[in-house]
């Protein structure tokens, strides 16, 4: 039994980890600024290189102790965990702006001063040189995600993805199709902490209201794909049910076969005994009850005088003269 | 300020504060229309269950009040009791612990004995893209249109699942028709069978179901979640939850969980669910002539489900042995609304020929008319979420 509990919980566990890790997996890198000379400022007034990491998923996300660097060394397989982890910047554990919400951005600051605080990393990014940036999960060796920002990118620019977290289309790995530079031109804003792809309606919604205007072709594909569940619920039962009769004739034939006693039908008088024996051997054997919830209980009745269930004694006595 | 000033002021103050001083034509409707629901509830026996929750709720919902004072005890305003109780339906986790509970009540025998009832409960949600239809035509957005034409699925809990998820803003609007026009299935449905059926199809007898076995109620709720879910991933919530509790039930080793599910936590949630619904219905949100057009769209979407029914049963029939035909007052419980229009058809049926008993014929395309709506709200939410 206390195997089995450690079991589970031990299943339990794993199963637990596997999802964190896996929901981390899902971090992107989104947006880079490598030379910030007039865009977005810091807490500290101060202008330096920005990181933006996008929560692809549709759940809020701790990003605490996973690894942010630029340092190509530690992809080298040879290293230990700890020798990697000493080359990264490790996000801190303990403070609650490091959840990041459900499809939403976090901006670190790439200014090699971690004493500022969380989001502000202990490397720099070099303008006028490709500069490859990484996030690894808590393990130090987990690869999640990787660019390569490219040396052309000039003050003020962002490399950015062309839609928040995609990096594949169709299945496909897009790699640095993914991406683009913006320059804050008109159609090429740059974006820290806000989305790259900003959506003011539901695609899905306009291309109904566009193509779909009086509602045929909806009613069309959804009656099918409701009257295809139904009926393949149906074929499914049907199938089933014919199996199940296949079974239960067969059990049947097996059961008379085998019973080579004779019955002899005595007509007479039968007790409540046989009765309730009759109904439970049918119960037993035909199933015959199966579809109700029956429980048959035989109990014996009885009627045994006491003073203290009589009506008499209950009863209002007159008083006597 | 002397003492005379400062009570006078104060009381100016308080008379600011009470419903007679922010009372406006529209909450004595609203009041008006809950007293009604509750009337109709306890009067004339209307689906009481869901009537008196959602009356009194409009009656607690509708006590005017200043919005600016910052009392916190309005249904919209954040962090007040109601709107704690709200975010069940807000957020669209009420529907599904309902539906957990009609799962573990219900009894999919008649489906399972005879499985070609549940092309009625499919060919009943055309209710619901027939309403689709004609609210775009009324010029309400397709997600608008989605979240009211789902009133014909007949069920209140896909109703306000698919509204909280597709147009919020329309929510009470839509859940009270849901639950008002369910509550009229008695009033609504017995015309539309009688116009599309002849005496003659009325007087079809049905051969008794088969006996199912436990293993197959074991299996239909795990099939049907694997295949419905497979096809209409976005329905989980409401299909997971449906077949869940029916698995509860059949299984045989969870009765305690079962009976949990099928009556506290039914009762639970139905008081919550009603009740809040009932005050979401605020005068100022609900009076709108946009609630006018879902009452119609509503009432539309009722008829073209049950009519379309009846109709499919008809049509069914043509292709169908002699000695398999459906009787087509059956038809009308593919709106599920689950017992309601079963018995409808039953008490119909009896008219017609008192030995005539069609309860568990009709509580076959009743059954599938609830995982109908849940798969046709899951194709809505796919399509326009």
């Amino acid at each position: 039994m206390k195997q089995k509990l450690m079991l589970l919980l031990l299943a339990v566990a794993v199963g637990a980890a596997a999802i964190s890790a896996q929901s981390r997996r899902n971090l992107r890198i989104n947006e880079v600024m490598v030379q910030n000379d007039s865009n977005f400022v810091d807490d500290y007034g101060h202008h330096t290189a920005w990181i933006e990491l996008f929560n692809t998923t549709h759940a809020p996300l701790n990003i605490a102790s996973v690894f942010l660097t630029n340092n190509r060394a530690t992809l080298d397989e040879n290293l230990s965990s700890k020798e990697r982890k000493a080359m990264m910047y490790a996000v801190p554990l303990g403070d609650v702006l490091t959840k990041i919400p459900k499809r939403q951005h976090v901006v670190f600051w790439a200014d090699g001063r971690p004493t500022l605080g969380t989001f502000h990393t202990n490397f720099t990014l070099q303008p006028g040189q490709d500069n490859w940036i990484a996030i690894f999960d808590g393990d130090g060796h987990t690869l999640i995600d990787s660019v390569t920002v490219p040396a052309t990118l000039g003050p003020d620019q962002s490399f950015a993805r062309i839609e928040d977290g995609v990096d594949s289309e169709d299945g496909v790995k897009l790699g640095i199709e993914a991406w683009e530079i913006r320059d804050d031109s008109e159609g090429l804003p740059v974006t820290p902490s806000s989305n790259n792809k900003i959506r003011e309606t539901n695609d899905k919604i306009d291309m109904f209201a566009e193509k779909d205007k009086n509602g045929v072709a909806m009613a069309i594909m959804a009656m099918g794909i409701v009257f295809s569940a139904l009926l393949l619920l149906c074929i499914c039962f049907y199938i089933i049910s014919k199996i199940g009769e296949r079974v239960s004739s067969r059990n049947k034939t097996k059961t008379l076969s085998s019973s080579e006693t004779e019955i002899h039908v005595e007509k007479g008088h039968d007790s409540g005994e046989e009765i309730a024996a009759i109904a439970m051997a049918l119960h037993e054997h035909l199933n015959a009850h199966d579809s109700e919830n029956t429980v048959l209980t035989i109990n014996k009745v009885k009627r045994a005088y006491s003073p203290w269930s009589s009506k008499i004694y209950g009863l209002r006595q007159l008083p006597q003269k | 300020m002397d003492f005379g000033d400062f009570l006078l002021s104060n009381l100016q103050q308080f008379w600011n504060l009470t419903g007679f001083h922010n009372a406006t034509w529209r909450h004595f409707v609203m009041l008006a229309v809950g007293l009604f629901f509750i009337w109709l509830a306890i009067k004339k026996n209307f689906e009481p269950m869901l009537l008196v929750p959602i009356g009194f709720g409009m009656l607690i919902g509708n006590i005017p009040f200043d919005t600016t004072a910052g009392l916190e005890v309005g249904i919209y305003e954040e962090g007040s009791v109601l709107n704690i109780l709200y975010n069940g339906v807000s957020a669209g986790w009420y529907p599904p612990l309902i539906f957990l509970g009609i799962g573990a009540m219900t009894d999919f025998s008649a489906l399972i004995a005879n499985p070609k009832l549940m092309l009625i409960g499919a060919a009943a949600q055309f209710g619901i893209f027939g309403a689709y239809m004609v609210a775009l035509l009324l010029g309400f957005a397709p997600d608008q249109a989605g979240a009211i034409a789902i009133i014909g699925g007949a069920d209140g809990p896909t109703a306000i699942f698919l509204s909280s998820k597709l147009a919020p803003n329309l929510m009470g609007a839509i859940a009270v028709s849901a639950y008002s026009y369910m509550a009229l299935v008695p009033v609504i449905q017995p015309p539309i069978m009688r116009l599309f059926t002849t005496k003659k199809e009325r007087l079809i007898k049905m051969k008794p179901a088969r006996a199912v076995s436990q293993n197959e109620k074991i299996i239909f709720p795990i099939v049907g979640l694997l295949l419905t879910c497979f096809v209409v991933p976005s329905g989980i919530p409401l299909l997971g939850m449906l077949f869940f509790g029916n698995l509860l039930r059949e299984c045989g080793v969870c009765n305690r969980l079962a009976k949990t599910a099928s009556n506290a936590l039914t009762d639970i949630v139905t008081i919550l669910l009603g009740m809040t619904v009932g005050a979401s219905t605020q005068a100022s949100e609900f009076l709108t002539p946009q609630t006018v057009g879902i009452f119609a769209l509503g009432f539309m979407a009722f008829i073209i489900a049950s009519s379309s029914g009846v109709l499919f049963v008809k049509l069914f029939n043509l292709v169908l042995p002699k000695s398999k035909k459906i009787n087509p007052l059956i038809g009308n419980a593919g709106v599920s609304a689950v017992p309601m229009s079963a018995r409808i058809s039953n008490n119909l049926g009896l008219e017609y020929d008192p030995s005539n008993y069609l309860l568990m014929h009709a509580m076959g395309p009743n059954v599938a008319g609830v995982i109908g709506s849940a798969v046709a709200a899951g194709v809505l939410l796919g399509f326009l979420a």
